[in-house]
Formats: C-alpha cells, structure tokens, sequence
C-alpha cells in the first residue's frame, strides 16, 4: 500500500505503476458529465477552484446539510469514467491534473494524455459510496451548484487515506486494456 | 394514506441501505474464492466493508440511487391513483432524508428540482391479483450498471449468432464482455429472449426480482443460466474488472414469445449493489412480511 499526500507532483504521479494499491491525501475536487463538458466548451472554473497539480474525482456524491447547516457526505462513490473520454485528455493538459478518480477506465486518448503530461487514472470500487464517504473529513464547498445541481456540481473535499487501485500510469500501461485482451481471447475459446 | 406512506419511506430506506440476504450471500463465497492477496480481493474486502457501514450508517450503499422502480401487485378495487401518489410523495421525503440521492433530471433543460418526482419517476407497474394483500418490490438501478444493458437482435452476423439458444448464449457473454470494469461487478444479468423491444427489457428486468440461489424451472433456461454463469466466471475479469475469478454471481433467463420477423435478446446488468427489496401489505398497510 502506498501513502500519497498531497501536493501531488509531477515525480510522485510519475512513480506509480498499473497495480500499485494506493490510499490519497489531501484536497481533490469532484467532476462529473456537465463539468467535463462545461471546461471542455471553453466554460470558465470559479476562481476558487485550481486544479493545477490537482486530482479530479468522478463522482456525485448524496450531500446534505445537517441540523448546523453543514454539508455532510452521505454516499459519495466514483461513477463510470468512460463517459469523460472524449473531454479527458484536454482537461488533463489545459488545467494540469495530475490524477483522475473514476471507474471502470478510460480509453488510448487519456491514456496517451497521461502519458504525455503526467497523470494517472486511479480506480476507486464502485458502489462503495459509505467505504469512500468515510474518507471524506471535510467539505471546503461547492462550486457551480446553481447551474448543474447537486450530483454535477464541483465539491471539494479533504481526503484521508482514500483507497484507490492505479489501473492506468502514466507510461502507457493499462490494466483495463490487458484484461479486455485477455478475457477477449478467453471468451473466443469457448463460443 | 399516512400509513402507507410511512411504510414506503421504510421500503426505499431498507433498499438503499442494504443488500438482500441472498446476494450478501453470494458476495461472500465470491470473497472465500478469491485469490488471497490480489487487488481482486481487496475490491472485494471494500465491498463486504461497505455492505456493513452503509446498514450500519442507514445511508445508501452506492450515491448512485438509481431509478427507482416498484412493481405493485394489488388486489382488485384498489385504487392505483391514490397509490402512485403516495409513492410520489414517500419518494419525495426519501429524498429529503437522504436515502434517495437528488437524482432526476429534465433530460431536455438538465435541471434537476431535487425531488426525484417528474415525468417518468418514480416507474410503478402495477399488476392486479386475487388476494387481499398488497405486494410491493422496489429495485434502484443505478445508471453505471443500467448504461451497460444491452440489447441484440439475433441473427447477429459479427458474432455468428443465429436464432438459436447458442446464438442466445453468444450475445449475452458479449454483454458480459463489453460491460466490464463499467457496470460494477461482480453483477447479475437479468435476460429476456423473445417480445418486441420495450417489453424485452421489461421483462428482463423482471428477472432481477428472482433470488440469486433459486432455479429456473425451465430445464433448457436453467442450463443456459448456470453455463452462462460458469462461462462468464472463467473469463478473468473479476471484480470491477481488476482481473479474477468471479465477474457474475448470477444470471437469470426468461422467455417470452416474439413475432416471427424479430428475435431480440435484452439483457440487463444488475451491480454487485444490487439493491432490491419488497414486502407484503395487509388491507390495513401493515407490513405482514419481508421478501428478500
């Protein structure tokens, strides 16, 4: 298991390698489809949010405000990464990402971009919204929850020991392509 | 109606929080199996930990609360309207309590009113029966798993799938396939062969209210479930797709007739948060038992 803490350099992302169990520390943001699409189309960050050397997590997360009116995560997941493609690799490269949070991978455009610009895709489990919630000390704020509601706004969020898989580094290799090659060839055997 | 609002809130809490015992069943033999030490097993180890936590918490097990969907069996002379407006306002305080995340959204605006009530949500079908008693199963699908369904209309030349049931088995493990690391295994496929479009993924929907450990009792369906679950299991895509021994805990089949000039295959893909639940009502919304 390896400790990566936040600041997230360009050394650190570079040393992670596909299969490397890791558990983050520190600030990450979330982004789902509208703010992909949004930063994609030329749409303008708050000026609160720097993503620079940052992490972008796939999620929507369940958030309510408690009794002293304080947001509290109450399920907070990552969701399928593979709708981001097509924007990925620009946002990897305009804004300076050194990670992405998601699940089920991405496709040879981010990982190229990973490659290029030094990012890695972490795979957080899917579902285990209550396992990653736990992780999640703090709510800094919420940034263009007007526009996109709740899930597609952009949270951000203090993270402690947050447990990832790397699935793709940023030397070109991918789990998710080895696994689609291997159980491809398993499954032509037995049709 | 105060009763059975109180009583739907319950149903929606129960399914958002936990998995039925059947399936925590399941999740926990495919644990035992595992390789020791691989990252296979500590997805899995993550899940069983989340499975805990979120019963625990009473919060949902995935922030994917997903379309929520009842299927209502209900005597004669019941009154659905009063029902669908009922479950309309259970959903909307479900939501307020945070067991249902905020999860519907104007697909022509993207606007979403933080109430999960609007055309198309929540789905009820309502079915009548010859008994006083009131049934209602819920399911919440999420989107990850519901986005990789897929359906097939067989012959289905690049997989040389003919109108058969191999050409049946063909297309559904190229579902399996094609749904890996996306839809949040290990999952359960819910297929109907047969009916025209709509009513192929309808039923094969219905299916995902089987428990995991019954059998089909058609002979030709059941061999198929257990060689396509078998099949899919030595494949290598595991959990979440990380590599590993179990990528399905379950496939359930269905037939349905078609028109000669269509054969269509509709598979549904259920995550490993398979969230599913149900009760039975007496005539005064007492809950008399639990389903699952």
């Amino acid at each position: 298991m390896i400790k990566l803490i936040a600041p997230f350099t360009e050394e650190k992302i570079r040393a992670l390698k596909v299969g490397d169990e890791v558990l983050i520390t520190g600030k990450i943001f979330t982004g789902r489809d509208a703010v992909h699409k949004y930063l994609y189309e030329g749409g303008k960050l708050p000026p609160e949010v720097n993503l620079k050397d940052g992490i972008i997590y796939h999620c929507g997360p369940v958030v309510i405000k408690d009794e002293k009116g304080e947001w509290k995560v109450m399920a907070a997941g990552p969701t399928t990464s593979a709708r981001e493609e097509p924007y990925q690799a620009q946002i990897i490269k305009e804004f300076s990402i050194r990670g992405i949070i998601g699940k089920g991978g991405m496709g040879d455009k981010t990982l190229q971009a990973c490659k290029e610009f030094g990012c890695v895709y972490f795979h957080g489990v899917g579902g285990a919204a209550q396992v990653l919630a736990e992780c999640i000390k703090k709510v800094n704020g919420v940034y263009l929850m007007e526009k996109f509601g709740s899930p597609e706004a952009i949270w951000e969020f203090e993270v402690e020991d947050f447990p990832v898989v790397v699935t793709m580094d940023s030397h070109g290799n991918s789990l998710h392509k080895e696994i689609y090659e291997l159980s491809s060839r398993e499954l032509a055997k037995r049709l | 109606m105060n009763g059975l609002k109180q009583v739907l809130i319950e149903l929606i809490r129960r399914t958002s929080v936990e998995v039925p015992d059947d399936v925590y069943k399941s999740i926990i033999k495919a644990l035992e199996n595992e390789k020791k030490g691989t990252i296979a097993e500590s997805a899995l180890k993550i899940i069983d930990k989340n499975i805990e936590l979120a019963k625990r918490k009473s919060q949902p097990l995935c922030q994917d609360t997903g379309s929520v969907l009842f299927y209502v069996d209900c005597p004669i002379g019941m009154n659905q309207i009063d029902f669908e407006e009922t479950a309309k306002v259970a959903v909307k305080e479900a939501t307020a309590k945070g067991y249902l995340r905020q999860n519907s959204v104007d697909s022509i605006t993207g606007k979403n009113d933080g109430t999960n009530v609007g055309p198309g949500s929540p789905v009820l079908h309502f079915h009548q029966h010859n008994s006083e008693n009131i049934i209602v199963k819920l399911v919440l699908k999420g989107g990850g798993c519901e986005n990789v369904g897929a359906q097939y209309s067989l012959p289905y030349e690049k997989l040389k799938a003919s109108r058969d049931l191999n050409g049946c088995r063909k297309v559904i493990l190229d579902a399996v396939l094609q749904a890996q690391g996306k839809g949040c295994g290990p999952g359960v496929l819910g297929v109907c062969i047969g009916g025209d479009r709509a009513t192929g993924y309808e039923y094969s929907k219905r299916q995902l209210l089987r428990k995991l450990d019954d059998r089909n009792p058609d002979s030709r369906l059941d061999a198929l479930e257990q060689d396509i679950l078998n099949t899919a299991n030595e494949l290598g895509i595991g959990p979440m797709g990380f590599g590993g021994k179990t990528t399905l805990l379950g496939v359930k089949i269905c037939a349905i007739n078609r028109v000669p000039a269509s054969f269509f295959v509709s598979v549904s893909y259920m995550c490993w948060a398979f969230r599913r639940q149900g009760f039975v009502l007496d005539s005064n919304n007492n809950i008399k038992e639990w389903l699952y």
